[in-house]
């Protein structure tokens, strides 16, 4: 329980339930506390519970297992640990046995030659590259949707940002020769459904994307093999695009002279055809697009919604800022509630997939403060001052504040 | 990191003495979500556990029947829960009940 303990924060409010779970041992009654965090929306008590490699997370959903990384990890490293990092599957046909012998990676379709890879080929017969990349829920933060909407109501823990090594997917893709007039690249993974008539969890890449030498097929996170529920022993690594893309358990590339038009990119991960995908809150949505590229976001991170701080002594504001590719240029903040703006310092740069760390040093006055950050990319996007909102909850990504108390 | 990695590797072939290297295996923990009592909870432990944990509906926020309704119809539809139409109209009662808003 040592571990759990530190990593709860005040934001998550945590209440030892006390629960009696474990039963008799020879003659003595074991006692496991249940511990539960409370995610700030209506019915947003969670319990911690720890799944195999990982830390007790934030138990979303338990089959298939859907697991939340508390937002207080977020502030403890730039990399977020391996065994913190957030699970989603959709299908409960997940698989908990890989034979990394008996493994193949298949390459079939539009191609001159149809290819099986075994997992020694993927790692030895290609050039290793590595990437620093942010992967993110579609979801992350829906549970902050006004109105509710339904899905799995995330927090803002469905997010965590990795060193993926593996082969680039061009490169696989190249030594089984794409076909002229190729348009996609099916990919499926070894989960499924349980029942047989459930469309199976499949995505789709335009060639051009999955050929553009960033997307990898990736073998290790963060130095070491993908854990089982981030998708050992293959993963597609999608950077600067919504997690739906990064098919975990990867086993079957089918290059497609078409669109696919299966269930999880005709029918759901879709946004309103509009720009910025949002519509009035409540609206329908009629016309509708696949879903891509994060939207930018920004977060504090070193001070929890609540926290108490000495008045007249310097504390370092700190938090991450990532968006869709482009690259961080600028992070903002705001400690009057977005009156006045102040730059904050970047910190090192880590490719323009990866968190980027901000800094602020800040002496607060004797008061109530509402701290804010806002960043800007590249392209002179930034995140918009009051929620967006769309009918499935994606792609949050409003200034968020963080209220404290100086004293 | 390294030492949770190793504990949780396991054989799934004892028999062999290499398995332990190359058969990587993980036990998901035991489930605890369960459907809440309200009239017709026996059609959701029935209907809707085959697939998914009773937490898909306990984490959702209060709603109306018009979204159970939607999501039942969902389950149907789209990914081939087989529900009569009737039973579907009892499991969207249930879930407004247990976890909506009247």
């Amino acid at each position: 329980m040592e571990q759990t303990h530190r990593l709860l924060s005040r934001r998550e409010f945590v209440k030892k339930a006390g629960a009696v779970t474990a039963g008799l041992m020879t003659a003595r009654t074991v006692i496991a506390e249940e511990q539960t965090v409370t995610l700030p929306f209506e019915n947003g008590v969670r319990r911690l519970a720890r799944f195999p490699q990982k830390r007790p997370l934030i138990l979303q959903t338990s089959r298939p297992p859907q697991l939340e990384t508390p937002f207080s990890v977020f502030n403890e490293s730039l990399f977020t640990p391996n065994d913190a990092f957030f699970v989603r599957y959709h299908l409960a046909n997940i698989p908990l046995s890989i034979d990394t012998e008996a493994y193949r990676l298949e390459v079939k379709g539009a191609v001159e030659k149809p290819l099986k890879f075994s997992l020694e080929e993927i790692k030895k017969d290609f050039e290793a590259v590595e990437i620093a990349a942010v992967n993110q829920c579609s979801g992350n933060s829906r549970g902050f949707s006004k109105p509710r909407v339904g899905g799995g109501q995330s927090g803002h823990g469905a997010m965590g940002n990795a060193r993926w090594k593996g082969a680039r997917l061009k490169d696989v893709l190249d030594k089984a020769g794409v076909r002229a007039g190729a348009r996609q690249v099916v990919c499926d993974g070894l989960d499924g459904p349980v029942l047989p008539q459930t469309p199976d969890f499949v995505k789709a890449l335009e060639i051009d994307h999955a050929r553009d030498g960033e997307v990898l097929v990736a073998y290790e996170m963060n130095g070491e093999p993908l854990p089982m529920l981030n998708g050992f022993p293959l993963r597609l690594v999608v950077p600067g695009h919504y997690g739906t893309y990064w098919i975990k358990h990867l086993n079957t590339l089918e290059v497609i002279d078409g669109t696919y038009g299966g269930f999880y990119m005709a029918g759901a991960y879709r946004i309103p055809a509009t720009p910025g995908g949002c519509l009035e809150p409540g609206e329908k949505m009629t016309d509708s697009v696949p879903i891509t590229r994060f939207k930018i976001r920004s977060f504090l991170t070193s001070l929890e919604e609540g926290a108490r701080l000495h008045a007249g002594r310097e504390v370092m504001l700190r938090g991450i800022a990532f968006d869709g590719g482009h690259g961080i240029t600028e992070v903002l903040v705001s400690t009057d509630g977005g009156r006045a703006w102040h730059p904050a310092k970047l910190g090192k740069d880590h490719g323009r997939y990866s968190f980027r760390e901000w800094t602020l040093p800040w002496k607060p006055e004797a008061k109530a403060h509402s701290i804010q950050c806002r960043a800007f990319n590249r392209l002179g996007e930034s995140q918009p001052l009051e929620p967006l909102w769309n009918p499935s909850g994606y792609m949050r990504n409003v200034v968020e504040t963080v209220n404290v108390t100086a004293a | 990191m390294k030492h949770h990695f190793l504990f949780l590797l396991f054989s799934a072939c004892p028999l062999s003495l290499t398995a332990a290297d190359k058969v990587v295996s993980i036990q998901l923990p035991a489930e605890t979500a369960a459907y809440k009592e309200a009239p017709g909870v026996e059609l959701a432990r029935g209907h809707c556990v085959t697939c998914h944990s009773a937490d898909y509906a306990s984490s959702q926020p209060p709603m109306p029947r018009k979204f159970w309704e939607g999501a039942v119809k969902k389950m149907k539809e789209k990914y081939g829960a087989q529900i009569p139409d009737n039973i579907a109209a009892l499991l969207a009662d249930y879930f407004t009940a247990a976890y909506g808003v009247k």
